[in-house]
């Protein structure tokens, strides 16, 4: 047994019960957790591994980098654009290209859309079965169910008792013919689960609207795309024109497909506020007793920041996505962020399966080392091939230590909210108030699981309504006769300087992207990806700072050690994405997950 | 009647781009009438089941491991579709595609036939590699299986000869072997599970002596 503080603030004892959580599901990519409980099923010590390996940097490395951006959209199957977008920022860095005003417009739309879409289908699709009991649903009452919705959202107008009713039957025939699907083997009877049923009705009968209506969501990118899945980018704009008189579905950009891709956002906007987040509001309403999950999120949070207003400009005051740093929970400062000083981003690998020439030292991602080096350390429990605990005092990831100044740090939708709370942001400031006054609790309940989950809502809605401003911006600059969407005039590697390096960034859904790239010869000379669930994900660094996602496992109760629902719960509010962060390494027979208590 | 002819797979992962990379000779050397469309799925999950829903003829391509010698070609048809999909966990996209058909059926359109047409691969661990030959020679009795299926509907293929590939140029399977840096220059080292050559073999599941309750909040398994 050893009793450990960290740096950032955490008692770890792993004296208790090891409970073992592998793959966590539904998620994208592989990933294995470990807890301590104690004799009250407090978790008291938490360990997050990835466990695939990233090998990215290696296969882009004497590659063309005016081709990267499609083998970092092959990636992954969640964030293709955000990649794809983060790689083209990060060529036009190095290259100093200028990109048209119409080819922000149209990233930025493309990159909203994601934004949107990402978060309702995580809502919905992958963290509500957390919450959200179907086979409770069974037992709703109909009538109430519609007076429930009419009552949350008096607006929308699929409220009638017969179409929950419809719902209903629908999930019947599922449960009764043994077909759950997506519904299959959940905790269905583990008391964690507070809604009433007729919450629980509502809940999936939005399930299935909301897997109906994100595919219009998508029909933006195949818009401006030129098609989806896998829509194309270019770097120094976007691969499409304009011809604001033509006509048809294919070719460039018309008025008949603008005003497509018009009508899609405000459907958008409507299902945002009629749905989702009524839906978020309502379920937060009967868990806000369930506090867990803060970890650092009111200490150390980042974001890089996105959606520029004008082209070309990524200072912070151009960025409508917020950028910053805030430590050690001070929000009288927000501190600023920059991607090209080697002091400030950094990453360590003491507990991650990577060899530096020095590893009590971490690099920045320019200079950054990516060569795999799998040790287990002497405390853990099975082999190589098949470990069952895994020696956190060692080597126990894939993903490597990122940190800003020294600090474990968490991003995504809650983090660019703190922070834009922090700064004053007054649409988010706004959102943020009426969130907390609806459900009756103090700004520090931000700090938790829920607040994650209610981050990404509100995001949602901001970029809903963002899409239509760049709609409009657009729309109103082609008028105005400008109709380029990108400039070539570097696109000859003949004009390249010998030697170059540049960096992008995004925020995608789940938390800030960074790509830096070395250009040599016009070929890649290096590659590192710094991805959002490399920062969430984190293994401990050498200083003993427990990450993210450990951190926010700290101190939960799990009701029922065999059903961790608390762990699933807190893991997916941050919409962990592995695939990019790691790498997969061999294949494997099992096939359900396994949770162990030992 | 809707066609949709879709291969799902990563292109980066050697054996596992098998699905696309047939899609993308579909692309080249022939053409269909205009109710048969021919889709590169990538590893995209949910984001498919649009493209499912609408099909009444679903005929899927992909990697997949049937437990049979590398380079084997097999068909599914219709129920048996699913269950296979998920029998065993293997790439990421698996439970991600056996979810979106699902989600079709939750949703009430789901195709009325089914074909699954699937490679057992030599080779996955080979990250921005390609085809293995094993492999890579069974693109057209891929596509010759398709298209016999598809007489039944009264679809014909036209051969032909396109120059474009597949969407993405960039990933185009000559460009993308061509262009793949030495081994030595992409610093393609690591450590001996990385390196693994034996080529593509299953592990048993491994027995557990400690008590273990097995859940499946996933879509894994049978349904």
């Amino acid at each position: 047994m050893t009793v450990t503080h960290t740096p950032n603030g955490f008692n770890l004892n792993d004296a208790g019960r090891r409970v073992i959580v592998d793959p966590v599901t539904r998620i994208e990519g592989h990933m294995r957790c470990e807890v301590n409980i104690d004799e009250d099923n407090i978790i008291r010590n938490a360990i997050s591994s990835g466990t695939m390996w990233r090998g990215l940097e290696v296969i882009l490395k004497g590659r063309d980098p005016r081709d990267a951006w499609a083998f970092v959209q092959r990636i992954c199957g969640v964030c293709t654009g955000t990649h794809a977008l983060t790689s083209v920022r990060a060529v036009e860095d190095a290259l100093k290209i200028k990109i048209p005003e119409n080819a922000n417009s149209i990233r930025n739309l493309m990159q909203l859309s994601l934004q949107v879409q990402d978060h309702l289908v995580h809502f919905y699709h992958l963290h509500a079965l957390d919450w959200v009991n179907p086979v409770n649903a069974l037992k709703a009452d109909p009538v109430a169910t519609s007076a429930l919705q009419q009552s949350i959202s008096p607006h929308n107008p699929k409220s009638s008792p017969g179409y929950f009713r419809d719902t209903q039957n629908r999930l019947k025939k599922f449960v009764e013919s043994g077909q759950l699907g997506p519904f299959k083997n959940g905790y269905w009877t583990n008391p964690a689960y507070l809604l009433p049923p007729e919450a629980d009705l509502m809940a999936v009968t939005h399930y299935l609207e909301a897997l109906d209506f994100q595919k219009d969501i998508m029909k933006i990118r195949t818009v401006f795309g030129g098609k989806d899945p896998h829509p194309n980018w270019l770097v120094g704009g976007v691969p499409c024109a304009i011809n604001i008189d033509g006509v048809g579905a294919n070719g460039a950009i018309n008025m008949e497909r603008l005003n497509l891709v018009s009508s899609i956002i405000d459907r958008t906007i409507d299902f945002i506020d009629q749905v989702y987040i009524p839906d978020l509001l309502a379920i937060a309403g009967f868990y806000k007793g369930w506090m867990y999950g803060g970890g650092i999120s009111g200490q150390s949070l980042l974001s890089y920041g996105d959606i520029p207003d004008k082209a070309n400009d990524y200072s912070p005051s151009n960025l409508l996505m917020p950028r910053g740093a805030i430590i050690n929970g001070d929000l009288t400062k927000v501190h600023e962020v920059d991607l090209t000083d080697p002091e400030q981003i950094k990453e360590f690998i003491p507990h991650s399966w990577y060899k530096y020439p020095d590893e009590s030292l971490g690099l920045h991602p320019w200079d950054g080392v990516t060569e795999p080096n799998y040790k287990l350390g002497p405390n853990t429990k099975g082999d190589r091939t098949h470990i069952k605990e895994l020696d956190e005092a060692a080597k126990y990831s894939w993903i490597k230590a990122p940190r800003w100044r020294g600090h474990a740090m968490e991003v995504g939708p809650l983090a660019r909210y703190v922070i834009g709370y922090a700064q004053g942001n007054k649409e988010i400031t706004e959102q943020i108030n009426f969130v907390l006054k609806t459900l009756d609790v103090p700004v520090t309940a931000l700090f938790s699981t829920l607040g994650r989950t209610a981050a990404r809502g509100l995001e949602a809605q901001w970029a809903a309504g963002k899409m239509r401003y760049f709609m409009d911006k657009m729309v109103a600059n082609i008028k105005s006769g400008d109709l380029a969407t990108a400039n070539v005039a570097k696109w000859d590697p003949e004009t390249w300087p010998n030697s170059v390096k540049g960096v992008g960034f995004t925020e995608a859904p789940r938390g800030a992207l960074g790509h830096w790239l070395k250009i040599e010869n016009t070929k890649i000379a290096n590659y590192q990806c710094v991805v959002p669930t490399t920062w969430n994900g984190s293994p401990r660094d050498e200083q003993g700072n427990i990450g993210a996602f450990e951190a926010a496992l700290m101190n939960t109760k799990v009701e029922r050690p065999e059903e961790p629902v608390e762990i699933l719960r807190t893991l997916h509010s941050f919409d962990p994405c592995l695939a990019c962060s790691t790498h997969i390494i061999s294949p494997d027979g099992t096939e359900l997950t396994q949770v162990k208590v030992r | 009647m809707n066609i949709l002819l879709l291969g799902i797979g990563n292109v980066l992962w050697a054996d596992e781009g098998f699905g696309v990379r047939v899609i993308e000779r579909l692309q080249k050397s022939y053409r269909f009438p205009d109710q048969v469309k021919v889709m590169d799925g990538g590893t995209q999950g949910v984001y498919l089941v649009e493209h499912v829903q609408a099909a009444e003829v679903l005929i899927v391509f992909d990697a997949i491991d049937y437990g049979l010698p590398p380079g084997t070609l097999k068909r599914i048809e219709n129920d048996d579709v699913p269950n296979f999909l998920g029998a065993k966990k293997m790439s990421l996209h698996q439970t991600g595609f056996q979810e979106v058909l699902a989600m079709a059926q939750m949703l009430g359109s789901y195709p009325q036939h089914l074909l699954l047409i699937g490679v057992q691969p030599e080779e996955l661990d080979d990250y921005g590699g390609s085809l293995r030959p094993i492999v890579k020679a069974q693109i057209q009795p891929a596509i010759d299986m398709a298209i016999d299926y598809l007489q039944v509907f009264g679809i014909k293929a036209e051969a032909i000869n396109r120059d474009g590939d597949l969407a993405d140029p960039v990933l185009n399977i000559q460009r993308y072997e061509q262009e793949r840096p030495t081994a030595d220059a992409a610093c393609r080292i690591g450590d001996d599970r990385v390196l693994q050559v034996e080529g593509f073999e299953l592990r048993p599941p491994q027995s557990s002596d400690e008590r273990t309750v097995q859940v499946d909040v996933d879509y894994r398994g049978k349904y």
